[in-house]
C-alpha cells in the first residue's frame, strides 16, 4: 500500500461567477522516500491541490474524491483530527516565507510553538530542539539567530526557518509549494539541496511544486504535469523527459529558453494565454490553445492512457501528438 | 541591421556611482551607506542587446534608474547618443526622453489603471511637444499593431488584459517615440513560460525591424543568453565580468559567473550534476571591502584576494573579468 493514494481528487471553488473547478479528477500515489514533482503554469491548480491534501482549502470550497494516507481517507476526518495530522504527518512550505512567518514573533518562538503543542515538549526541551533544527537547516550561529525577527533574515534564511518549522513536526510527507520561486538561483540551489538531503535522511516523502521544468527535472523521481486543473501527463521523470508526449508538455518545454542553446532561433510559443478557470471546456482543458484540437477534445474529457511503462498521457490524439515534431505543432 | 563599429555608441556609461545614505542611528554616529553602484562602466552599440545579470540586490535596478536619469547620480557619466544626461534638470531632460524609454518588471503596477490603453501608450509623445491629434492616433494605431495588439484595444483599460498583453502595452508605450534605447528591467520575469516566449520573440522582432538597442536586465541567464549579444555580470554594485554572450557563457572567467551558470536547473538533465558552489552568506552592502568583493563567498579565494582588489581586465578579445585567477578559470575548461 502506498503512503499516500489520491484518487479522483476534485476541488470546486465557489466564486462570484459560479462554481469553478480548480482541480479535476487528479490521481496519484506517493511512496515513502519518493519525490513527486507537480509542474504547470500559474493558475493550473497546483496550490489548490496541495491545500486540499493539507485540508487547508478556503471555506467556500468543495473537495471530492479520496485522499488516503496509510489507507485512511483524510476527506472524512474532522477538523480536529486534520489538525492533529498536520501536526504529526503532513507539513507544508510556502512560496513566500515572509508572508507565512509571523513578523511580530522571533523565529525561535515560531519554531518552538508546534514543538510545545504537538510534541508536548517542555520549554527547555523545545529550546534545545529549536537550536538543533536551526543547525539542521544550515542557519549559522543558531544561538544568536533564535532571537531574530523574520525581517532580520535574508530570503534564503527565512525559507530555511520555514523548513525548520515544517521539520519540527517530523512529517511523513513534506509538501513544498514553489519553495524557491522568490529566491536567486544560487540560493535556490542551496535550498533544494537542503530539502533533498533532509528528505533522504529523515525518510520523508516529498511533493515538490514548481512552474520550473528545470527544478522539477533535477529534483524528482516522478512528475505530474497540470493544465487547467487536470493532470495531462504523468510518470517517471526520466521517462517523461526522454519523450514529452502531451502537446502542452511539448509546448511548455519548447517555450523555455534553455542555457547552452544557440542564440538566434525563435522560441516556440503556445498561442493564447494561461486560462481562466471559468469557461474552460468540459473536455480537454487545453482545447483552446492546442494545435491538434478537434471537436471531440472540447466535449469529452480525454482518456488517461498508459502510453508506455511509467508514462500516462491524457489526450485524444496521441498518435499525432507523438509523430508531429514540436516545432511543427506550434508554428 | 547595420552596426558601424566606429559610430557613437547609443549608451555610454562611465564609472557610475550611487550610494544611498541610510538614516543616522544616533545623533552623533556617522550615517551609514548602501553601496549600490560602485563604478560601473560599459557601452552599447546601435541595434545590440546588452544583458545585465546578477543576484537580487546587486544593483541592477539602481543601474537602470540611473541610466534613465530617474534619480540623482552621485558621480560618473551617462551619455545617450553622445549627450551627457547626468546632472540635467527635469526640463532639460524632457526633450531627450524620446530617445530612451523604460519597461518595468511588473505588468500590473506599471500601467495606470484609470487610463485607457490609448492614453497610456501615447503618454511619452508629450516629450515631442505639440503634435496633431491625427498624428497621435496614427502612431498609437501603428505601435499597437507592431506589438501584436489590436487597434480597437485603445479604449480598453489595463485590467481587461492578461499579464502578457499588459507587458505588450508597456512595450508599445516604450516604442511610441521611436527611441534608440529601451531599458528593460526584468520585463518577462512576472510572466508564465508560455507567455514569456511570446514577449521575448516580440522583443527580438522589434529589434530586427526598427534596430532598437536594448539594455536588458534579468536574473534568468537562459533568457539573457537567448536575447543578448553582450552580457555584464554584476556583484555588489560592480561589473565582475563582461563579454560577448557566447564567450562569457562558454568560458566564464570569473568564479561567480561560473557558479551562477552552474546553479541554473536544466530540464531533462536528470538528477543533480557536478558543480562548484557558493560558500558563506551574502556580504553586506553597507561596508566597502578591502580586496575582492566576492572574497567571502568565493571557493577559490586566496590571501591576495583579501588584500588587493582585482581590476576588471581583459582575458580575451572583448572579454573582461575582475579576478586574480581568471587565467586558471579559462584554462580549466
Ligand atoms: N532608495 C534606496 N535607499 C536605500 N537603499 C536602496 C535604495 N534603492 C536600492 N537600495 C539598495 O541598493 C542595492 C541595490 O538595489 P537594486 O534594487 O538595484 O537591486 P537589484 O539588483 O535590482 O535587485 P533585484 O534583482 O532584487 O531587483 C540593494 O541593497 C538595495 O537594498
Ligand atoms: N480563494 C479562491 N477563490 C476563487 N478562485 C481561486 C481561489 N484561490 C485560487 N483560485 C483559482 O484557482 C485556480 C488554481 O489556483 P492555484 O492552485 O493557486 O494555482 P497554481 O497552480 O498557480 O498554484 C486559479 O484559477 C485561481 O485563480
Ligand atoms: S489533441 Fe485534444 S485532447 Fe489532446 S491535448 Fe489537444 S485538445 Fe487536448
Ligand atoms: S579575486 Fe579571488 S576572491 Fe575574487 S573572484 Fe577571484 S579568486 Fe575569488
Ligand atoms: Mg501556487
Ligand atoms: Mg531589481
Amino acid at each position: 500500500m502506498s503512503l499516500l493514494n489520491v484518487k479522483d481528487l476534485s476541488v470546486i471553488l465557489a466564486t462570484n461567477e459560479g462554481p469553478a473547478r480548480a482541480v479535476r479528477n487528479l490521481s496519484f500515489r506517493l511512496n515513502r522516500g519518493e519525490t513527486l514533482g507537480i509542474v504547470g503554469e500559474s493558475g493550473c491548480g497546483k496550490s489548490m491541490a496541495a491545500l486540499a491534501l493539507m485540508g487547508l482549502l478556503p471555506e467556500q470550497s468543495e473537495t471530492l474524491g479520496e485522499i488516503k494516507l496509510d489507507g485512511q481517507n483524510l476527506l472524512e476526518k474532522s477538523d480536529a483530527e486534520m489538525c492533529q495530522i498536520r501536526g504529526n504527518r503532513l507539513a507544508m512550505i510556502f512560496q513566500e516565507p515572509m508572508t507565512s512567518l509571523n513578523p511580530v514573533h522571533t523565529v525561535g518562538h515560531q519554531i518552538m510553538e508546534p514543538l510545545r503543542l504537538h510534541r508536548n515538549m517542555s520549554e527547555n526541551e523545545a529550546k534545545a530542539e529549536v537550536l538543533r533544527l536551526l543547525d539542521r537547516v544550515g542557519i549559522p550561529n543558531p544561538k544568536e539567530r533564535i532571537d531574530n525577527y523574520p525581517h532580520q533574515l535574508s530570503g534564503g534564511q527565512r525559507q530555511r526557518v520555514m523548513i525548520a518549522i515544517a521539520l519540527s513536526c517530523q512529517p511523513d510527507i513534506l509538501i513544498a509549494d514553489e519553495p524557491t520561486t522568490a529566491l536567486d538561483v544560487t540560493i535556490q540551489d542551496q535550498i533544494l539541496e537542503l530539502i533533498q538531503t533532509l528528505v533522504r535522511e529523515e525518510g520523508m516523502a516529498l511533493i515538490l511544486i514548481s512552474h520550473d521544468l528545470g527544478v522539477i527535472s533535477e529534483n524528482t523521481d516522478n512528475i505530474l504535469v497540470m493544465y487547467g486543473g487536470c493532470a495531462v501527463e504523468a510518470g517517471g521523470t526520466a521517462q517523461i523527459f526522454e519523450e514529452l508526449i502531451h502537446p502542452y508538455t511539448q509546448g511548455l518545454f519548447a517555450a523555455m529558453p534553455k542555457l547552452g542553446r544557440a542564440r538566434g532561433g525563435r522560441l516556440v510559443t503556445i498561442p493564447g494565454t494561461v486560462p481562466d478557470l471559468m469557461g474552460l471546456p468540459m473536455g480537454c482543458t487545453f482545447t483552446d490553445r492546442c494545435p491538434l484540437a478537434t471537436e471531440v477534445c472540447r466535449n469529452t474529457p480525454p482518456p488517461i492512457v498508459e502510453v508506455k511503462p511509467l508514462q500516462f498521457v491524457a489526450c485524444h490524439h496521441l498518435d499525432e501528438a507523438r509523430t508531429r515534431k514540436t516545432e511543427e505543432l506550434f508554428s | 541591421m547595420t552596426t558601424e563599429s566606429n559610430s557613437v555608441p547609443v549608451l555610454e556609461v562611465h564609472d557610475l556611482v550611487r550610494h544611498y545614505r541610510l538614516p543616522r542611528e544616533s545623533l552623533f554616529a556617522e550615517p551609514g551607506h548602501v553601496f549600490a553602484l560602485n563604478g560601473v562602466t560599459f557601452e552599447i552599440h546601435k541595434g545590440k542587446s546588452f544583458g545585465i545579470v546578477g543576484e537580487s540586490g546587486c544593483g541592477k535596478s539602481t543601474l537602470a534608474r540611473n541610466v534613465m536619469a530617474l534619480e540623482p547620480t552621485d558621480s560618473g557619466s551617462v551619455k545617450i547618443l553622445g549627450k551627457e544626461v547626468v546632472g540635467l534638470s527635469f526640463d532639460q531632460l524632457r526633450p531627450l526622453r524620446q530617445h530612451f524609454q523604460m519597461v518595468f518588471q511588473d505588468p500590473y503596477g506599471s500601467l495606470d489603471p484609470h487610463h485607457n490603453v490609448g492614453r497610456i501608450v501615447a503618454e511619452p509623445l508629450a516629450a515631442l511637444g505639440a503634435i496633431s491629434k491625427a498624428e497621435r492616433e496614427s502612431r498609437v494605431h501603428d505601435v499597437l499593431l507592431s506589438v501584436g495588439l489590436k487597434p480597437q484595444d485603445v479604449s480598453k483599460y489595463p485590467h481587461e488584459f492578461s499579464g502578457g498583453q499588459r507587458q505588450r502595452i508597456a512595450i508599445a508605450r516604450a516604442l511610441i517615440t521611436h527611441p534608440e534605447l529601451i531599458v528593460a528591467d526584468e520585463p518577462v520575469s512576472a510572466l508564465d513560460v508560455s507567455v514569456q516566449a511570446q514577449v521575448l520573440n516580440l522583443l527580438k522582432d522589434l529589434q530586427d525591424e526598427f534596430g532598437v538597442t536594448y539594455m536588458f536586465i534579468s536574473h534568468d541567464l537562459a533568457v539573457v543568453e537567448y536575447l543578448c549579444d553582450e552580457v555584464a555580470v554584476m556583484y555588489l554594485g560592480e561589473i565582475v565580468e563582461k563579454g560577448r554572450t557566447e564567450d562569457l557563457f562558454e568560458t566564464p572567467a570569473h568564479p561567480y559567473t561560473r557558479i551562477l551558470l552552474d546553479a541554473v536547473p536544466k530540464p531533462g538533465s536528470g538528477q543533480k550534476r557536478e558543480r562548484i558552489k557558493l560558500k558563506g552568506n551574502v556580504t553586506g552592502q553597507t561596508e566597502q571591502r578591502v580586496g575582492c568583493a566576492f572574497q567571502d563567498r568565493c571557493p577559490m579565494a586566496q590571501d591576495v584576494c583579501r588584500e588587493i582588489k582585482p581590476p576588471l581586465s581583459p582575458v580575451a578579445k572583448d572579454h573582461l573579468a575582475a579576478c586574480h585567477f581568471s587565467d586558471s578559470m579559462t584554462e580549466k575548461r
